[in-house]
């Protein structure tokens, strides 16, 4: 198997005096989709901002395709969506596109490419403030699609997508890991983990769960992670 | 950071602002709104006083205020930390927005520096082309403070409240209301750290002077360091990690 392509050591993230990431460790494997699950404020953003190098940590370690996290040569390979849109309102959806890829040096035949595959071909002249929630955090998400990177990091990519959508969406996801990249896709919707091919549960700032969807509901022996998620969190809770 | 996503940025903030036509008319049409009162309220001679140096501060004001709430944006909206996780140069963001709105200043340097000349029948000594110089060097300066002070500001209620903070003690400082060398010993070692004053100085010096002064290229190269010094210092504050 392939060296691993984001280790984690140690994860430690304090905000405000309260540690937000506890002592996390886990990998993340290469050309793999790894979901990211737990309950909105459990720490799975702050998780994948250290990844990514855009958060200050107080302590651990991260390589990130064998560079620590956050190097000057990961910059183009790792792409990241934020989970509130991070594009320009005032701005058309090509032209904020086309924006990023020039940033990102991607070709400029990939605007068109990444624009289809989120499904706004219909919208690509339209100013990005005038779309919905859920078409701008598909911007967001295009801009992430652009040229070839070897990890992708994407905060709730699929929030307000409507299921037509979100399923080929999963589609490009598994396409883009049988392609050899590799996916860490944080979601709070538990069913979205029967798509991945590896878990990580979290809550309150600690990994409940590393494994395989099988690994977890057999160990659990649940019929759904939803289940399993809460078998364990009874199981950690001292009687 | 490369001088193709340097140009990247300009255009791209340039084409916001095209997407924002009542802000890009209130650019151009204001300042000469203000210029026609002042000429309808003051005498010839007054207004040929007084324009000048309003040419200089108007354009610092504005790009100040422009630039100030256009980078809180980006840093609040998520847009910055974007690009810095990218192969993005702080200085490709900083420049392509000095490029971006010095572009704009040039704009509004010429169309309201025509307004006071050709409209206003402003007169000076020297060029006007150097009016326009220092306008343009003056809104440069605003977008570079603007920049800098954008760092310290959390929402954009605090980016305007900056204004009052940076810029009014300038044109109260600067020489237009008092003459420097008149001001109480304290305020005038204030009035030489503070760039509002080389920006009026240089403006008198055109209203005063032929041809160029030793005192205007002086107040040029002056105002020209500290924009660019405070470009180097607004790059600082952009942070690619954050809490």
């Amino acid at each position: 198997m392939d060296a691993p392509v984001v280790s984690v050591d140690g994860l430690r993230v304090v905000r405000g005096g309260r540690p937000v990431v506890d002592g996390v460790s886990f990998t993340v494997p290469a050309g793999q989709v790894t979901g990211l699950l737990g309950p909105s404020g459990c720490g799975k953003t702050t998780l994948m901002r250290s990844i990514v190098g855009v958060q200050i940590v107080a302590g651990g370690t991260i390589d990130v395709l064998g560079e620590p996290a956050g190097s000057r040569g990961l910059r183009s390979r790792v792409g990241y969506v934020t989970q509130s849109a991070a594009v320009y309102g005032d701005l058309s959806v090509r032209d904020n596109v086309r924006y990023f890829a020039r940033m990102l040096g991607a070709p400029a035949s990939d605007v068109d490419r990444v624009i289809r595959e989120v499904g706004l071909d219909d919208q690509t002249g339209q100013l990005v403030g005038r779309l919905s929630g859920g078409q701008r955090e598909r911007v967001s998400l295009a801009t992430a699609l652009l040229g070839t990177p070897e990890l992708l990091v994407l905060d709730e990519p699929t929030v307000g997508v409507d299921p037509v959508l979100r399923r080929d969406l999963w589609a490009r996801f598994r396409d883009l890991a049988a392609a050899g990249a590799s996916l860490l896709v944080s979601s709070h919707v538990m069913d979205e983990a029967a798509r991945c091919d590896r878990l990580l549960l979290m809550r309150e700032g600690r990994l409940l769960a590393d494994e395989t969807p099988d690994a977890l509901l057999a160990r659990t022996g649940t019929a759904t992670v939803e289940d399993a998620f809460l078998a364990l969190i009874e199981a950690s809770v001292p009687a | 950071m490369t001088p193709a996503r340097t140009l990247a940025t300009a255009r791209r903030v340039l084409l916001q602002l095209r997407h924002d036509p009542r802000t890009l008319a209130m650019l151009l049409v204001v300042p000469v709104v203000l210029m026609g009162l002042l000429a309808w309220i003051l005498t010839d001679a007054e207004f040929d006083f007084w324009a000048p140096p309003l040419l200089g501060i108007f354009p610092l004001l504005v790009m100040f205020l422009v630039t100030s709430v256009a980078t809180l944006r980006e840093r609040t909206g998520g847009t910055l930390e974007r690009l810095l996780s990218m192969p993005t140069g702080k200085g490709d963001i900083i420049f392509g927005y000095a490029l971006a709105f010095g572009t704009v200043a040039v704009v509004q340097a010429v169309v309201v520096s025509a307004a006071a000349f050709g409209l206003f029948g402003l007169q000076v000594a020297g060029s006007p082309g150097l009016v326009g110089l220092v306008a343009v060097i003056d809104a440069l300066l605003g977008t570079a403070l603007g920049l800098f002070v954008s760092a310290f500001a959390r929402t954009e209620f605090q980016a305007v409240q900056f204004m009052p903070l940076v810029l009014i003690p300038q044109i109260l400082l600067c020489g237009l209301l008092v003459p420097t060398d008149e001001l109480p010993a304290v305020l005038r070692w204030v009035s030489v750290v503070l760039p509002m004053t080389y920006a009026v100085e240089a403006m008198q010096q055109v209203l005063h002077s032929v041809t160029t002064t030793s005192a205007f290229r002086q107040d040029v190269a002056i105002l020209t360091l500290i924009a660019v010094g405070l470009l180097g210092l607004g790059a600082a504050t952009l942070r690619r990690r954050t809490a």
